[in-house]
């Protein structure tokens, strides 16, 4: 079986599960952040008074972190009187992160659990090798409710990363291009597994970065195996026993897409969809109004590492404003301890709180109609970050900090 | 599930979830949000979407944000039924979850022009253009999910079961 067939029967109590079979699934873990506020408007609605298994919820506020609007406050608010009626104990209020990133460094996702959460980015988990997936708010509260949630067996393709990928392209580059190459929907409905030596070879963080933007190809589920850097990662942050995650030799009928990243540029996703995917060589001279380095796919310190190490002794173009989220509280002490925020701050960076930031469009650096962004964020939709006359372009780390000093977007291999 | 028959909206590839509804109504009410539907992919559409109106769709329609808000939007403004060439998944989980009809038909592009009159049979998984007779297959709802749009959605499934506390 594969590694989704795997753990759905496992979730299910069965023996076996074949694609495209409906199975009612027990959760590990739940996953909520502000949405959590309407989570519990709906549980109230209908009269729900306790919750299953409250010991398997995590709440982090993230998206209005601080409140921008009275409306945002109130929202949290509820959060706050929600988590304190069902008695959720792991609920970090605002002083934990990013949801996502909250869930992965503080040991509550582990290898071979399913996991559902209020957020599409919930897939970021399968770095771990958990099968994790976003939900609405009202199926969490069915879930919640009843601790269990129907899923449809997903076909498993398969992603074959070869090569050594040279830096400083990144595994961003590499999710990119497979969007552009592939389409949004190359997943669609489907679990996708990453293999390869380039799969071994990256950190557990780079790993993050593709499996948060799997949904972006349209998948339901993302998997890494479980090898000696998941080991690494996951020791320091639980103790609680799992089922490492191995894969399959591929059935005669999956879909295997060889992927060489030996030869693979820097690459951009250009307005206004995901997979619409140009080499950075390719563009023409595109000046930037701003320049976003964090998210819950590359705020990780690795990739603060690599924005420092990229702008170290520069400043960022006077007509840029260069804003940098870390992704957790952990990460972001850990940058300040490391001297990598007042790189940051001497180039002329604003340095935001932990949290989703702009990158949903409600606050902290929206843009006028006209402006365009370079972000190491997940989506460029149309007026995704503020005005619809707008322009957002994806890229990594080390190209969003490279363009934020020459003021418009740049290979950084020319840094 | 009974038979739907609305006026049609005709939408492309890859609407997003931005595109129904922008981020900055995220935090907003229904009441609220509902004014600014396709605000900047169809800007007529609120003005003159009726009750009763389905929409017609390309590929990945609902992609984006799990924001449930944009399934129940649409609902709030009145679109009894979305047919698309194929749905983002966590779309289609929230429409059937709120108790709004989707349903995958591929080919369906090119099959309908707006204002034509689509009827969808759930029981025979079958869309009809009543405009011009055209017809096509759907691909069939799964039980659980005719059960959950019979109920008028998760929530009221929930509802008779006790809200999940006997």
């Amino acid at each position: 079986m594969t590694t989704a067939e795997k753990i759905l029967a496992r979730a299910s109590g069965r023996d076996i599960v074949r694609p495209g079979e409906y199975v009612t699934a027990e959760i590990d873990k739940f996953m909520s952040h502000d949405a959590f506020a309407a989570v519990h408007m709906s549980l109230a609605s209908v009269g729900v008074q306790k919750i299953c298994n409250p010991e398997r919820v995590v709440v982090a506020l993230d998206h209005y972190v601080p409140p921008p609007t009275q409306r945002a406050a109130s929202i949290h608010q509820l959060v706050r009187d929600g988590v304190r009626k069902y008695g959720i104990t792991n609920f970090y209020a605002e002083r934990g992160g990013i949801a996502h990133q909250v869930m992965m460094e503080k040991g509550h996702v582990l290898p071979g659990q399913l996991v559902v959460g209020t957020d599409s980015h919930t897939c970021t988990y399968g770095a771990l090798g958990a099968a994790s997936c976003g939900i609405g708010f009202s199926e969490m509260a069915y879930a919640l409710a009843t601790g269990k949630l129907w899923f449809r067996v997903p076909q498993t393709i398969r992603f074959e990363l070869n090569g050594e990928l040279p830096f400083p392209v990144s595994s961003k580059d590499i999710i990119l291009k497979i969007a552009g190459d592939y389409s949004a929907e190359a997943a669609q409905y489907k679990a996708v597994e990453f293999s390869g030596r380039a799969s071994r070879d990256m950190s557990v963080e780079s790993r993050m970065t593709i499996s948060n933007m799997a949904v972006e190809i349209g998948a339901k589920f993302c998997f890494f195996e479980t090898d000696d850097k998941t080991q690494a990662y996951l020791s320091n942050r639980t103790h609680e026993p799992y089922q490492e995650i191995h894969f399959e030799e591929p059935s005669e009928n999956m879909e295997v897409y060889h992927i060489d990243v030996s030869e693979m540029e820097p690459v951009v996703a250009i307005p206004h969809c995901v997979d619409n995917v140009k080499q950075i060589s390719q563009l023409e001279r595109l000046e930037i109004h701003q320049a976003i380095l964090g998210s819950c796919t590359n705020g990780r310190l690795e990739d603060l590492r690599i924005g420092a190490e990229f702008i170290k002794g520069k400043t960022v173009h006077p007509n840029v404003r260069l804003l940098v989220i870390p992704a957790s509280w952990e990460i972001y002490r850990q940058a300040m301890d490391e001297g990598l925020l007042s790189i940051f701050l001497e180039a002329g960076g604003i340095i935001l709180n932990p949290s989703c930031g702009p990158c949903f469009g409600a606050h902290m650096g929206l843009l006028a109609p006209g402006e365009r962004c370079i972000s190491s964020t997940n989506r460029n939709f149309k007026g995704r970050m503020g005005s619809d006359q707008a322009e957002v372009f994806l890229a990594s780390p080390a190209t969003v900090i490279t363009s934020a000093v020459h003021g418009y977007i740049t290979d950084p291999r020319e840094s | 599930m009974d038979v739907i028959e609305g006026r049609v909206w005709v939408f492309g590839d890859n609407v997003d979830t931005d595109a129904i509804v922008a981020g900055e109504y995220l935090d907003a009410p229904i009441e609220e949000t509902i004014k600014h539907v396709f605000a900047s992919l169809k800007p007529d559409f609120v003005n003159e979407v009726r009750q009763g109106d389905v929409i017609v769709a390309g590929k990945n329609f609902g992609c984006g944000s799990s924001r449930e808000n944009a399934p129940a939007s649409l609902k709030a403004v009145g679109i009894k039924c979305i047919i698309a060439e194929s749905f983002a998944r966590i779309f289609f989980r929230n429409a059937i979850a709120i108790g709004l009809p989707v349903i995958s038909a591929l080919g369906v592009p090119g099959r309908f022009q707006e204002g034509d009159t689509a009827s969808i049979d759930f029981s025979r998984s079958m869309i009809v253009n009543v405009t011009d007779g055209d017809s096509l297959h759907a691909e069939p709802l799964a039980d659980e999910m005719i059960e959950i749009l019979d109920s008028g959605g998760i929530l009221e499934v929930l509802r008779r079961h006790g809200g999940g506390n006997q």
